[in-house]
């Protein structure tokens, strides 16, 4: 049923890390923006090369901007006002091999992002090896040439190991809903953002023999 | 003096001319004296004295220390200014040994150019003048040998044109300490009474060669019979290139690619690159129109420059159109030749380098920016804009937890709360209430006295979840009986992930 290795999703943490770096789409669920730059990240993984970060005014006004102490990672922000510059913006971040990772953030769903610049964005960080990460909020999932497509939201946070009144590592509902060369599905995330900077699965239904089997760590073949 | 005089009156703190002032040097006993004011100078202190003794002698005087190394290149650079009278200009800071203390000079060789000005006196009077207007005072001198000029604008009469040296005292010919203390003593005062000994006893006494230590070939070069070429540096080279059309044009982008090319050349030979450009327009309404383009990195690749100007053409005025188009570096710095590496890479620096140039030229110089962390536990300042590749980036890990964003402006929320001092148990932000289910904290953060306003209040922050997940982390300004303003007020300042 599952295509996708358990026991190595597990170890590597990441349901969807591979080795050629592509470009990416995350849809965050209203009010779980921020949950979708910490899924990016730690999809990311640790590293010390600059991430380039690009907001537009809408996304920054609405969700705040990155804020260094919570990433661990060095940033380039780069505050543009239209979509339109977010896209060339990461057309050419997307050339530069000496970057880790180029993430842009876009609200709405503007004309300028549209299939033939998604394109020439996902064809350019394939060339480069630059890994693209293409966060759309408040978006509705149109055409597209993303090679990997997520929705986030997020959920009540895993128990505290201290504190039984405090939030604990944040849980994300990750579901890739398209993927060019991998097998949708639908994870029930843990960050755990301490030293470790890893994903854990955590089982959306229980498996029955794999739950059972593998503890806390399940997957479900989407549609 | 005068250099340190105008920089203080541009920062704004400068004090009355009539207080005494001095600048300090390092000396082998302490401090030393390196130039005083007029003020100081009627108190008595003088140059080369101990700054303790001069303290003692004049109990207001104002000590600051000395740049001479930035006295230096001002001097450098003061010398080109001065190409403005004759082409051969050079900085003359030749000092005694073991002195501390100004005795900064320019050696301008005006043959054949005084006429251009007027006459020589004319031109020192304009030159006297000119310089007061940068601020500077000056004392000018004019004669036939650079060592005679020398003697005269440092011991002669304001303004002397070829008066005649032999009455000036013996140290105006550019000798040691040492040696002025024995000619002294031999009873020789004057460059009159050396020039009237025969040369043969001279040279038998002091047959030592250095020139500052013989007065014999500082006394020739006075007169003229040693020559002492001014041999004046070249001016920094100028980087142009230019296009002169047969008629004239509006769209200067088909030239730029040639324009680029012949610069590069040009710095490629001089291994110069370019860190800042200015194309300029010639209009046949007699105008100009200039925009300019800066670079991250000294650069000399004809096709990164080009991009640099690809989208600002439009913003260059054409008026009626154009017939001559030039574009100059007028900032560069060295760049070796760069080599590939072995698997024929290109630098990867060079590459973050050259996006850093697109993205501003592109976006402007304010958007792009990186994050430095500063030593701040107030969220907004624990973090800085930076210009890209101004430093390593460096990332401290933090022991305590911090959202993943966090809004520029805290936003205003409104509270429903149980117990005074812990977090809300239902708040409303962006006409949506949430009600909390979880929380941590308070985590105070107690404002910083030495730059925060007096009654800025503290901050309790708390990290909140509400039921359905979404993690935000507000804070409460003040306590309800610190006495800073009435009841506390709640913002929401940052979303967890």
């Amino acid at each position: 049923m599952a295509s996708f290795p358990l026991t190595q999703a597990r170890r590597a943490g990441l349901p969807a890390r591979r080795a050629g770096a592509t470009l990416a789409e995350v849809f965050p669920a209203p009010g779980a923006e921020a949950a979708a730059a910490g899924f990016v990240m730690a999809q990311l993984g640790p590293g010390s090369g600059a991430v380039l970060w690009i907001q537009d005014r809408q996304a920054r006004r609405e969700t705040g901007r990155p804020f260094l102490a919570g990433f661990h990672r060095p940033l380039m922000l780069l505050h543009l006002s239209r979509p339109l510059d977010v896209m060339i913006a990461a057309e050419e971040g997307a050339q530069c091999r000496a970057l880790a990772a180029v993430v842009a953030e876009i609200r709405g769903d503007p004309p300028a992002v549209d299939f033939t610049a998604m394109k020439r964005l996902a064809l350019r960080a394939e060339a480069a090896g630059v890994p693209c990460w293409l966060i759309r909020q408040a978006a509705t999932a149109n055409l597209s040439a993303a090679r990997d497509r997520w929705r986030i939201s997020s959920l009540p946070s895993a128990a505290h190991p201290d504190d039984p009144r405090a939030p604990g590592a944040p849980r994300w509902r990750a579901d890739l809903f398209r993927s060019r060369d991998r097998q949708p599905g639908d994870w029930v995330v843990c960050h755990d953002p301490g030293a470790a900077d890893r994903l854990d699965l955590v089982a959306t239904v229980p498996d029955g023999p794999l739950a059972e089997d593998a503890g806390a760590v399940g997957q479900r073949a989407a549609r | 003096m005068d250099r340190w005089q105008r920089m203080q009156e541009r920062s704004g703190n400068a004090l009355p001319d009539d207080l005494p002032q001095a600048l300090a040097a390092e000396g082998a006993h302490g401090p030393v004296i390196h130039a005083v004011n007029r003020a100081a100078g009627l108190a008595g202190v003088s140059v080369g004295a101990r700054v303790v003794d001069m303290r003692a002698l004049c109990p207001a005087l104002r000590v600051e220390y000395a740049d001479p190394q930035g006295d230096r290149t001002a001097l450098d650079r003061l010398a080109l200014w001065a190409r403005r009278w004759c082409p051969w200009t050079i900085a003359d800071d030749w000092a005694p040994a073991g002195t501390v203390g100004g005795s900064h000079g320019l050696i301008l060789d005006t043959t054949g150019s005084d006429h251009l000005w007027g006459g020589e006196a004319a031109m020192l009077a304009g030159m006297e003048a000119d310089l007061s207007a940068l601020g500077l005072s000056a004392r000018l001198a004019l004669a036939p040998t650079w060592g005679a000029a020398w003697a005269l604008a440092r011991f002669g009469p304001v303004r002397a044109i070829c008066a005649p040296t032999a009455p000036l005292p013996v140290a105006a010919l550019r000798l040691d300490g040492e040696t002025v203390l024995l000619l002294n003593r031999l009873g020789l005062r004057t460059i009159g009474h050396l020039a009237d000994l025969p040369r043969l006893s001279l040279a038998r006494r002091f047959p030592r060669g250095a020139p500052a230590q013989n007065p014999l070939i500082r006394l020739d070069q006075v007169t003229g019979h040693l020559p002492e070429p001014v041999s004046a540096p070249d001016a920094p080279p100028v980087f142009r290139s230019d296009a002169r059309l047969a008629e004239p044009i509006l769209d200067p982008s088909h030239h730029l690619p040639g324009l680029c090319a012949g610069l590069c050349e040009q710095l490629a030979k001089a291994r110069h690159g370019a860190r800042r450009l200015r194309l300029t327009v010639y209009r046949t309404d007699g105008e100009i129109s200039r925009i300019e383009a800066t670079c991250a990195r000294p650069s000399r690749d004809p096709a990164h420059l080009a991009f640099l100007f690809r989208d600002r053409l439009e913003r260059i005025n054409p008026g009626f159109g154009f017939d001559l188009i030039s574009l100059e570096a007028p900032a560069t710095e060295a760049l070796a030749a760069r080599q590939a590496d072995l698997a024929g890479d290109p630098d990867s620096g060079q590459d973050l380098s050259q996006l850093v140039d697109r993205l501003t030229a592109r976006f402007g110089r304010t958007a792009l920016a990186q994050v430095q962390p500063v030593a701040s536990h107030i969220p907004e300042r624990s973090e800085t804009r930076i210009p890209p590749l101004a430093a390593p980036p460096a990332v401290r890990p933090r022991p305590t937890e911090r959202p993943q964003r966090l809004f520029d402006h805290p936003e205003e929320i409104g509270v429903l709360h149980t117990v005074p001092e812990g977090p809300p148990a239902q708040f409303q932000w962006r006409r949506r209430s949430y009600r909390v289910a979880r929380y941590q904290g308070p985590e105070r953060i107690a404002p910083e006295w030495w730059q925060d306003k007096p009654g800025t209040r503290l901050r309790d922050y708390f990290k909140v979840e509400d039921t359905e997940g979404h993690r935000f982390w507000l804070y409460r300004e003040g306590r309800a009986d610190d006495g800073r303003g009435g009841a506390p007020r709640w913002f929401l300042h940052g979303i967890f992930a």
